[in-house]
């Protein structure tokens, strides 16, 4: 059981977001990225089933923002590869990036791709979906459980309420998971660093030629928060005081 | 005037709210072009009935399409498109759509725009970062777009009236490789979040576990119930039945007290309709204060000890 995993890494929302001169993008420079947290449900739910069932976890990012931190933390939690697609600036562009994944994807061996379900910053719609369609696969996004038997997944796949949709699906395919079966596993930083040292990210070059979401970015803004909050003040004490008052007044 | 192609979405054999809210939305953008709604079922050709705001129901009836499949549904949409050809295809950013968007935008090379909170004629407004940004951009057409639930009234796309229904054959859909087998609905848990007054929800700022049995606590003395964010459910700290949101319920309190949300658009989802959101949030800038009617941005363990003496 060969699995792939893209990863993403994403601006960590903890921080302030803060516009750049352009008008149209993020101000990278005090910026910390992680993970996308669906990312790492992926990757976790890959390496319980390479627990399960033998194999390889590849994991493949494009270049970017500490992509090679990302790349050891997987290696340090048990991914056996690593992959690193270089030559392809896909910043809100989900279509290029898939189209340079799907690129290095192809020519490899494997039996299923996990990837998250979304990113903060699909503007253009999931990675998934356009993974799976440039790639000629079968998808199935917001995948909360998956089981394998030879080749073929039982995928539980969320919509809203709470209910569940089981499907079958022939291998390989794409899917987008929303939540690995357990809580994706810590690594503490020391392994991290030995990973470092013992694990390889190999380059791969890409070019992607017509592919691109063909969307024009006009602005990137705050959202107005005018008809929001309005916030309490005072010590502790006193707007617990104040929240108390609010909610009796509504029973 | 514009051709504007709805998706319709069920479950169980129902059309779901985020059809009306596009249908609304389709009406807007056709200017006095024409409105049609792809629906795609098995033996659901009745529910053209229900969308009466349309112009015309583009049916495609197969036992393929019996529920929802992320493949057999994304062919038979695409193949619609194809022979339709509409200026701009709307679609909801749900678990069903988001199977279809990108695969059409991909395949059919229609530019796609996510999460759209805003629409006019040619230029979406997208939410992006956890609702922390919006970026705008410039559409021409044909493209799609993918609508978050809930960003247009739904009732401006409820009308009485009889569009015209236009079967449409599916394409061969024998090979698929994708195969429902089942729906299963959720456990009816201890607790039903949708029935009451008030809902103390915490979500990942709480961050420990050891930390619910406080916040069950000031829920019990404030005779409501507790519910939570999907993280919480996730690290399974608390039952699937408590979670408000896109994937969880939706729910609609007199009083909506958060501690430690950041305000995701899929939990906003859920609990926006609360007669009265209190916020409890260190970071000044959460989106959750965009939609609370009060926030606090103390540190929420300074504040729930002080909360409890008072009740
Ligand atoms: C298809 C899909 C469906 C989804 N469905 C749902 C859904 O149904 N419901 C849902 O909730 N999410 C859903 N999500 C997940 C959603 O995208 C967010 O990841 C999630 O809502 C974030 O949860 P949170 O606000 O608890 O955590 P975070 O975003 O991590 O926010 C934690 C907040 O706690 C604050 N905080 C930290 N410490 C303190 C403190 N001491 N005092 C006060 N505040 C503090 C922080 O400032 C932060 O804002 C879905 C996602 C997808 C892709």
């Amino acid at each position: 059981m060969n699995i792939i995993v893209p990863i993403k890494q994403v601006p960590d929302l903890v921080e302030e977001l803060e516009v750049d001169s352009s008008g149209k993008a993020l101000d990278k420079e005090w910026l910390k990225f992680r993970i996308n947290e669906f990312d790492d449900h992926a990757l976790e739910e890959a390496l319980l089933l390479k627990e399960d069932l033998g194999g390889t976890v590849t994991v493949i990012a494009l270049d970017g923002d500490d992509v090679d931190k990302a790349l050891y933390t997987a290696a340090a939690k048990g991914a056996d590869k690593l992959i690193k697609v270089t030559g392809v600036d896909a910043e809100l562009d989900n279509h290029k990036a898939a189209k340079a994944l799907a690129s290095v994807i192809k020519d490899m061996d494997y039996d299923l791709i996990l990837t998250g379900v979304q990113a903060v910053d699909d503007l253009d719609g999931q990675l998934p979906v356009l993974l799976a369609e440039y790639l000629g696969l079968p998808h199935i996004e917001v995948v909360t459980g998956v089981k394998v038997d030879g080749n073929v997944a039982t995928v539980q796949k969320e919509f809203s309420g709470g209910i569940v949709g089981e499907y079958e699906v022939d291998l390989p395919a794409v899917l987008g998971i929303q939540a690995a079966r357990e809580t994706p596993r810590y690594v503490p930083v020391a392994k991290v660093r030995r990973a470092m040292r013992s694990a390889e990210i190999e380059e791969v070059n890409a070019t992607v030629d017509d592919a691109s979401s063909a969307l024009t970015v006009e602005r990137m803004f705050k959202p107005e928060t005018g008809g929001g909050a309005e916030f309490l003040t005072g010590s502790v004490d006193e707007i617990a005081a104040k929240i108390v008052e609010l909610i009796k007044s509504k029973i | 005037m514009k051709k504007v192609l709805v998706i319709a979405e069920h479950l169980n054999g129902q059309i779901q709210d985020i059809t009306y809210e596009l249908l609304g939305k389709a009406k807007e953008l056709a200017q006095g072009g024409e409105v049609a709604v792809l629906l795609m079922g098995k033996d659901m050709k009745d529910a053209a009935s229900s969308l009466g705001a349309a112009d015309k129901v583009l049916y495609v009836d197969s036992d393929a399409l019996a529920q929802f499949n992320p493949q057999t549904y994304f062919l038979t949409a695409a193949k619609a498109i194809e022979e339709y050809q509409p200026d701009i295809v709307l679609i909801g950013t749900t678990s069903q759509g988001m199977d279809l968007a990108g695969a059409l935008s991909a395949r059919l090379k229609m530019p796609l725009v996510a999460y759209v909170g805003a629409l006019e004629d040619g230029k979406a407004v997208s939410q992006l970062y956890g609702g922390k940004m919006n970026v705008e951009v410039g559409l021409s057409t044909p493209y799609i777009a993918a609508v978050l639930a809930g960003a247009f009234p739904a009732d401006k796309g409820k009308a009485d009236g009889t569009p015209e229904v236009v079967e449409m054959a599916a394409p061969d859909l024998s090979g698929a490789k994708v195969r429902f087998k089942q729906l299963i609905e959720p456990e009816a848990g201890d607790v039903d979040i949708t029935a009451q007054d008030i809902l103390v929800s915490v979500g990942r700022g709480i961050q420990s576990e050891d930390n619910i049995p406080m916040f069950e606590e000031l829920a019990q003395k404030l005779g409501g119930a507790l519910a939570c964010s999907r993280p919480i459910v996730d690290n399974k700290w608390l039952p699937k039945s408590r979670q408000v949101g896109k994937s969880g319920l939706k729910v609609k309190p007199k009083v909506y007290l958060a501690f430690g949300i950041s305000g995701a658009p899929e939990h906003i989802e859920g609990m926006k309709d609360s007669e009265l959101i209190i916020a409890v949030n260190t970071d000044a800038k959460a989106p959750i204060f965009d939609y609370a009617h009060y926030g606090v941005t103390e540190d929420m363990f300074d504040l729930v000890p002080k909360l409890m003496e008072k009740l």
